[in-house]
């Protein structure tokens, strides 16, 4: 079958022949793979799409294929976060995400690459080696929900789940040329989703198209009890679609556009910005004056709470155990074997910002920082319906780029961070071809407004050629 | 008020209370009942930290420390929130421990004990919420120890961590404080101070206004009077040898009585405390009045009550109002019988029975109460024998009725030992004429001649009495 | 700055073994990062509060209501340290 089919084709394609026949064509292709996106096959998969048939699972996901980012745990089916440390880690319980995926017929295929616990913009750190972008092996395909994006732009699954802590499935969808979606946070819940920052992260869609993007959110999306920052709220994502963009107020920060924007992408925003204005909407600039140090806040408090977040992984009760004479020996010879360069520099940096004497100047100064970030979305989004300006400041950089200065991997996060500081919902579309390589759009809005942000991102996608390209190899 | 404390002793107290009457843990729905359960077998992804899972507030854990705050008239904090407590150990199975940092959910309160000149208040710095580690049982000795092992069904309990001001002056002292605060918290119902590991005390102590050296490690109340005892002595001792006590932390060894220093590079802390992201802050305030809608009458309110309402005596209101569960009973009891008599024989002798067989009151019922004091009342039964249906109750089970018939304690009635004393003189003069011939002991032979026609229910004091009395004739 | 005492004393605190050699070349990572980090300084937080949350509720709950517990052999199951159904670690000290 075709690669890059979407929900409905699928659907289509399953009420002709079977799940199984669907599953099957993606393990098919999976199996031809060049680009080590996915980490783990789950072996059930197939089962599991024959009991769909066999059941007739009327599921609004019934027999759609979908892969699972490494972080999110899947019962049975190793979850890693791309990192030696939980080598061989089997969780016992299904993330609610999964859950809900399950009840709704979805069937899982495996779990996707990622930087070694979303720490990254590149799926270059993870223990698995890197992913490569579809579009150019010698690439990049962003991060850290690389894998995410890669499977779906190579058309090994046509919908997968990432999670977004600064930027993590908006940046690989805009490296990759897919859709991807960060909601408000509290939008989704995170139970069994492995902690990196834990008041910025959210999971989020990732899909060839829009309204596979609603499909999965309409799924996803909801209350938890399980999560006590799950908001209970009801929203509506599918229904949003219908509607058009006349009279859509769009804001333009200044600052996405400014120092150190690929001009190819400034100019296919500014192209994207005036597609809109031809569906009826208007556009002003606007200015988010703290976006300069969003990055350095966002880092300190990611970094805090990450240092805490990951000292349960001391090899005493799950994954890698190094040897060591007593138990605080072993711990600390655990994690500095298990543990990545890079995770190792984040986990230090934010014991660091969290340390007496410290703990003022770095960590607390971030939280009121980040207070200040979050009001300058208030005023901008005061006064617009929506904030438009480049996912990523450049296109998918080369492998091994970046790899040894982690300031300057940081620095590409400069966009999408401030969003994640703000709790706002955030998508990334298509939005053209720099150099060859994808570009995205950066559509964000204002709390649980979810509808209005992917209202925007459908009508462009619509009138739009740019989301029907394909990578090389799959075309 | 001068009590001569020449030493300075100055004891704080932190207690940390399980909230075992919770159905389930802190942040989790594993049940609390795992005492004599399986290791590991009362344990989730939540309270065993497995990466993904999230912690959720258990309701009733905020009431009870809510209502324990108020108990010991604390103020109630605003607002809280849970902070992250960060440390490294194997029972820390998230490697930090959710506890309360800046705004615990109580503060600035006092109970009263009695002290060793009179009523001493003792100041409550703060309470707060926290979850209990697991529990780790070292192969061996803990200095020498080839492994450890690590059962995680503690692991999330509620904890309530009371801190004292060093407001006590001698390990009496102190003990009268863990007496009365277990007093008031069963009062709360929100534990049960039986269960293994209900209340954990660690101390603070300091001598001659020196530095306080902090005593970790103490697992019951006599052990709290020993290990003070003991610290205190050594500290003293120390100083007398020209020596001077440093801030440090000691382990108390319980099995041999003395505390020992466990300075290792593992106690430098650096606890980076900062607000848990996973949990949302709670505006505690606005549930204070419902809460205060379910505190009980407490023991100081329930003492004074009892002395008026029953016009007892201190000593005794006292007595029957430490455990709720004896005054609960003394109440009933009243209700059928004289008060004054009540408190004499449940504060007096029923709780001295029990004590000395470590025996709660659950171990008696009401109507036997009644029923042994409506008898001895009534004259039908003596003091003595009372006491012997209470001993027998408690040694062997059965009904006071069954026991007085089978052991035949039932007064006879005067005309019954008025015949057989008459009897016996008729019927043995020899024993009367060696009697008034001035031999003493043949009186004795009377008696038990009394004794025996009237099977052993006549008082022996009593038949010699009348003996006496008729011989004179 | 960061010396290279400090990363080897947080390296304690975050339990991560860095040996002599490793400890400088973090030090001087470390601070690339923290001077960037710097930068925060000269942002005027006079009268800002922190946001340590972004939604903004409050007494989110759970009933006391009992759920099931995992089976001990699923607790246990992602270790090869074990002993009598417990876990089992090297000494502590």
């Amino acid at each position: 079958m075709a690669a890059w089919t979407d929900i409905s084709g699928i659907r289509q394609k399953i009420a002709d022949s079977s799940a199984e026949e669907v599953t099957a064509s993606y393990i098919d292709i999976i199996g031809k793979s060049k680009i080590n996106g996915f980490t783990t096959l789950w072996d059930e998969a197939i089962n599991v799409a024959r009991d769909i048939d066999a059941n007739s699972h009327d599921g609004p996901l019934a027999g759609v294929p979908i892969a699972i980012k490494e972080n999110i745990s899947t019962k049975g089916i190793s979850t890693t976060c791309s990192s030696k440390i939980l080598q061989g880690y089997v969780p016992p319980y299904d993330a609610h995400v999964i859950e809900r995926l399950k009840e709704a017929g979805a069937v899982i295929l495996g779990k996707t690459n990622m930087d070694e616990f979303a720490m990254g913009t590149s799926t270059e750190s993870s223990y698995y080696g890197p992913t490569l972008n579809p579009w150019d092996p010698s690439r990049v395909p962003g991060g850290s929900s690389g894998g995410s994006a890669a499977v779906v732009a190579a058309g090994e699954a046509p919908v997968s789940l990432g999670s977004d802590t600064g930027g993590s499935v908006r940046c690989p969808a805009a490296f990759c040329g897919t859709v991807g979606l960060k909601p408000t946070y509290g939008c989704i819940s995170r139970y069994g989703l492995i902690s990196y920052a834990n008041s910025l992260e959210q999971i989020g869609p990732l899909a060839t198209n829009v309204a596979d993007i609603a499909a999965i959110m309409e799924v996803v999306a909801g209350h938890d009890p399980r999560d006590s920052t799950s908001i209970n709220k009801e929203n509506t994502y599918i229904d949003a679609l219908a509607e058009g963009v006349e009279g859509m107020r769009i804001g333009v920060p200044e600052e996405y556009l400014s120092h150190g924007i690929d001009e190819k992408v400034e100019k296919l925003v500014w192209d994207s910005i005036h597609t809109f204005e031809d569906l009826g909407a208007s556009y002003e600039n606007v200015s988010l004056p703290h976006t300069r140090y969003a990055l350095a806040a966002y880092y300190i408090i990611a970094m805090s709470e990450a240092s805490s977040n990951l000292a349960r992984f001391d090899g005493t009760r799950y994954g890698f155990c190094a040897e060591g004479d007593n138990w605080h020996l072993m711990a600390s010879k655990t994690r500095a074997e298990g543990f990545g360069a890079e995770v190792k520099r984040r986990i230090l940096l934010g014991t660091y910002a969290l340390s007496a004497g410290y703990q003022d100047k770095y960590y607390l100064k971030a939280l009121k920082v980040r207070t200040l970030v979050k009001q300058d979305f208030e005023r901008a989004l005061a006064n617009v319906d929506v904030l438009m300006g480049p996912t990523m400041p450049t296109p998918a950089f080369r492998i091994g780029e970046k790899i040894g200065d982690p300031l300057s991997l940081y620095m590409s996060d400069v966009n999408t961070v401030p969003i994640n500081l703000a709790g706002v919902p955030s998508i990334s579309v298509p939005c053209g071809f720099a150099d060859n390589m994808p570009v995205g759009l950066q559509i964000t809005g204002t709390h649980f407004d979810e509808k209005t942000i992917m209202k925007a991102a459908y009508n462009f996608e619509q009138n739009t050629e740019h989301h029907k390209k394909r990578p090389p190899e799959v075309a | 008020m001068v009590y001569d404390n020449p030493d300075d002793v100055k004891i704080g107290l932190e207690v940390h209370v399980q909230l075992n009457k919770l159905k389930t843990k802190l942040f989790c729905g594993c049940s609390t009942d795992y005492h004599n359960s399986d290791p590991n077998s009362h344990v989730c992804p939540v309270c065993l930290g497995l990466p993904g899972s999230l912690p959720v507030i258990n309701e009733r854990a905020v009431e009870f420390a809510i209502k324990i705050g108020l108990a010991l008239n604390c103020s109630i904090v605003e607002q809280t929130q849970f902070h992250r407590k960060n440390y490294y150990y194997p029972d820390l199975p998230k490697g930090f421990q959710t506890t309360q940092y800046d705004y615990p959910i109580a503060g600035n309160g006092k109970i009263v004990i009695e002290g060793e000149d009179g009523e001493r208040v003792i100041r409550i710095t703060r309470a707060h919420m926290e979850e209990d580690p697991g529990r780790l049982q070292h192969i061996g000795n803990i200095e020498r120890s080839k492994g450890t092992l690590i059962n995680y069904n503690r692991s999330g309990m509620a904890l309530i961590e009371i801190v004292s001001e060093p407001d006590m002056r001698s390990p009496k002292e102190a003990r009268r404080y863990l007496d009365k605060l277990r007093s008031i918290l069963d009062y709360l119902d929100v534990f049960n101070g039986d269960l293994e590991g209900a209340m954990r005390v660690d101390a603070n102590v300091s001598v001659f206004n020196g530095q306080r050296v902090e005593v970790k490690n103490i697992s019951s109340f006599k052990g709290a009077e020993r290990a003070l005892l003991y610290e205190i002595m050594r500290q003293k001792n120390h100083i007398r040898r020209g020596g001077t006590i440093t801030m440090e932390t000691r382990h108390f060894d319980e099995a041999r009585g003395v505390t020992l220093s466990m300075r290792t590079k593992e106690e430098e802390h650096d606890y980076r405390y900062f607000p848990e992201p996973d949990l949302v802050p709670l505006r505690v305030a606005d549930r204070v009045p419902e809460v205060i809608k379910t505190l009980p009458e407490l023991p100081d309110a329930k003492k004074e009550r009892f002395m008026k309402e029953y016009n007892i005596a201190d000593m005794h209101a006292r007595a029957l109002t430490i455990e709720i569960k004896v005054a609960n009973f003394y109440e009933e009891v009243v209700s059928k019988v004289d008060p004054k008599v009540a408190a004499v024989w449940v504060a007096d002798i029923l709780k001295g029975e029990l004590n000395y067989r470590d025996l709660t009151i659950d171990a008696f019922r009401v109507e036997d109460i009644v029923d042994v004091m409506e008898l001895v009342i009534a004259n039908s039964i003596t003091e003595q024998s009372g006491v012997e249906i209470i001993r027998t109750v408690l040694d062997h089970g059965g009904k006071p009725q069954d026991i007085i018939n089978k052991k035949g304690l039932l007064k006879v009635e005067d005309n019954i030992v008025a015949k057989a004393v008459e009897e016996a003189i008729a019927q043995n003069p020899e024993a009367v004429a060696d009697y008034r011939a001035g031999k003493e002991k043949s009186l004795n032979f009377i008696v038990g001649k009394v004794m025996q026609k009237t099977k052993g229910r006549a008082d022996a004091r009593e038949a010699r009495e009348r003996l006496i009395e008729k011989l004179k004739e | 700055m960061i010396t290279k005492e400090e990363v080897e004393h947080v390296g304690w605190l975050a339990r991560i073994d860095i040996s002599d050699d490793e400890s400088y070349a973090y030090a001087q990572k470390l601070n690339s990062v923290l001077d960037y980090f710097g930068q925060l300084d000269e942002v005027d937080t006079e009268d800002v509060p922190p946001t340590y949350h972004v939604a903004d509720i409050v007494n989110v709950f759970r009933e006391d209501k009992v759920q099931d517990s995992m089976p001990q052999e699923e607790v246990l199951a992602n270790t090869e340290h074990k002993h009598d159904g417990n876990f089992k670690a090297p000494r502590i000290i």
